[in-house]
């Protein structure tokens, strides 16, 4: 998997369609690494000054002002994506069948996430969302149980952090208003997972005082700068989130 | 005072400043709601709230008024929390349970302080004495009757700090004696999701889903309807449950769609579910 792209488990589908689609709109990645002979769809995409190369190098701008939240989350939500898409393709072989049967709704849940910041990053942004991400999950054994709780654990705890810290960068109107919702309806949810996640790992952990402030309550927040230093390990693309919300 | 003349002035040091005055920030449209709040139009409080708004470019509501709101509900679960400690059934739960309910007794605590800290800071009296009606707790005869109202006083406390963040949307940072400065945006977030947290263990210690998936035995409650319901599959425009609406060949269920979005509470519908619950 981790040499594959993150959406080829939803995409796959589409490598036998009629290339006439919008290739340059829809990430024309997509078609990559899923066969060999995509490649040269591939190089026929490119334009001479894309440097969004195949080849796992490369650097992505998350670009700045609203759409960069959506970018910012878009990214976040591709790598928590792929790696539960990951999760239930290869289960640990010690998970509880609950647990596999819960970690696939998890998976519906940021594959839904990912999709839809897709989705709203071209039609209500109108922006170009950020190409398709690469994973480095080679840090995790996805056999077991143990790594793969660990990872999630991370993941969705970030994923808190990071909505809890990036909801100030949106700004009101010209859709900021509409974005800060979408937000708060999504972190949430992501709290839920990691909540679910936490107490699996260590029973009664859900909001245990390393995440949440034992004095004030309040739960983690960090910059986009901060998260994406977090999250770099496991995505080949060097991510810049420096003017993320300026 | 001469409104016209202080323009005049403004303008001298800022040439923006009718800019930032101008109906599209939001300034002028939100003139009717403090007027409804303020007798007085065109008191100096009534043009230094005008002005923190034109330079916030915000969607600025009260933030007093908000943070009582979030600190009435808050009350209202620490108070519960603190008669399910005292009630007698509390011993019948396993130690797990006890330290579960008693971890989010001690947020429910410290939002209380914080959140009262911060309306006191930003100049208002907060709001106080908020307690969960004796006679309806006296009705919850177990361990596992608490619970249920305990699942829905946090699901609807997500909902309800949800439907109040755009209104906090662009509020400057502040600085709180005794805290520090905060973005109240943020902070409010910040407990948004513990808020998250303490909903999705109390839902498993009760055999649900942590997330709300619309099957759970209350997902049915009027705590998850309103005007945007929590088995709600629309999200800006899209109705995500339509086959491939995004990417080909890929159909979502209207469980796991509604599951992936939180949905909010206005504040008249979470006063509607929660003022039955408030008294002596």
């Amino acid at each position: 998997m981790s040499s594959n792209q993150i959406s080829d488990l939803q995409q796959e589908p589409q490598v036998d369609k009629p290339l006439y689609a919008p290739i340059k709109r829809r990430s024309f990645f997509m078609y990559a690494g899923a066969t060999a002979g995509a490649t040269a769809l591939v190089l026929a995409g490119c334009k001479k000054d894309d440097n969004n190369n195949p080849a796992p190098a490369g650097s992505v701008s998350l670009g700045n002002g609203n759409l960069s939240v959506l970018q910012y989350a878009y990214s976040l939500e591709q790598l928590e994506a792929a790696f539960y898409a990951q999760v239930v393709k290869t289960p640990a072989t010690d998970f509880a069948a609950i647990e596999l049967k819960y970690f696939t709704q998890v998976a519906a849940h940021e594959a839904i996430h990912r999709d839809f910041f897709k989705a709203a990053i071209v039609n209500v942004a109108k922006g170009t969302p950020i190409m398709d991400l690469t994973p480095d999950f080679s840090s995790i054994d996805f056999t077991k149980r143990a790594s793969v709780l660990g990872a999630a654990k991370s993941f969705e705890d970030l994923g808190v952090a990071a909505y809890n810290g990036a909801g100030k960068l949106i700004t009101a109107g010209a859709g900021g208003d509409a974005y800060l919702t979408l937000a708060g309806k999504i972190v949430s949810v992501e709290a839920r997972h990691a909540a679910y996640i936490r107490d699996l790992i260590m029973p009664g952990s859900f909001a245990a005082d390393d995440q949440v402030d034992k004095d004030s309550g309040l739960d983690m927040s960090m910059t986009p700068v901060a998260v994406i230093t977090a999250a770099q390990k496991y995505i080949k693309q060097t991510i810049d989130a420096s003017q993320v919300g300026k | 005072m001469n409104f016209l003349n202080i323009l005049t002035q403004l303008a001298e040091v800022d040439p923006d400043v009718l800019d930032r005055l101008n109906p599209r920030r939001a300034v002028f449209s939100s003139l009717g709601t403090v007027a409804k709040r303020s007798a007085m139009a065109a008191t100096p409080v009534l043009l230094a709230s005008m002005f923190q708004k034109a330079y916030a470019g915000t969607n600025a509501g009260d933030p007093v008024e908000i943070f009582n709101y979030a600190l009435t509900l808050e009350l209202l679960e620490s108070d519960f929390y603190k008669k399910m400690q005292a009630s007698p059934f509390f011993a019948t739960a396993s130690a797990a349970d006890q330290a579960a309910i008693n971890q989010i007794a001690k947020h429910e605590a410290s939002h209380v302080s914080l959140l009262t800290t911060v309306v006191k800071g930003i100049g208002g009296t907060p709001a106080a004495g908020v307690t969960f009606k004796t006679t309806t707790f006296a009705t919850l005869t177990s361990f596992a009757k608490q619970l249920e109202i305990a699942q829905l006083l946090e699901d609807t406390g997500v909902r309800a700090y949800k439907g109040r963040a755009t209104d906090l949307q662009g509020i400057a940072d502040v600085n709180i004696p005794g805290v520090g400065t905060i973005n109240p945006l943020e902070s409010a977030l910040r407990i948004h999701s513990v808020e998250a947290r303490h909903a999705a263990h109390i839902r498993t210690m009760r055999m649900q889903t942590a997330w709300i998936s619309g099957s759970g035995d209350l997902d049915g409650a009027d705590n998850y309807k309103g005007a945007t319901p929590e088995s709600n599959v629309t999200q800006a425009g899209f109705n995500l449950t339509t086959a491939g609406i995004i990417t080909p060949g890929v159909t979502y269920t209207a469980a796991d769609v509604a599951a992936s979005f939180d949905e909010i509470l206005t504040k008249p519908e979470t006063l509607a579910l929660a003022t039955p619950l408030i008294g002596a």
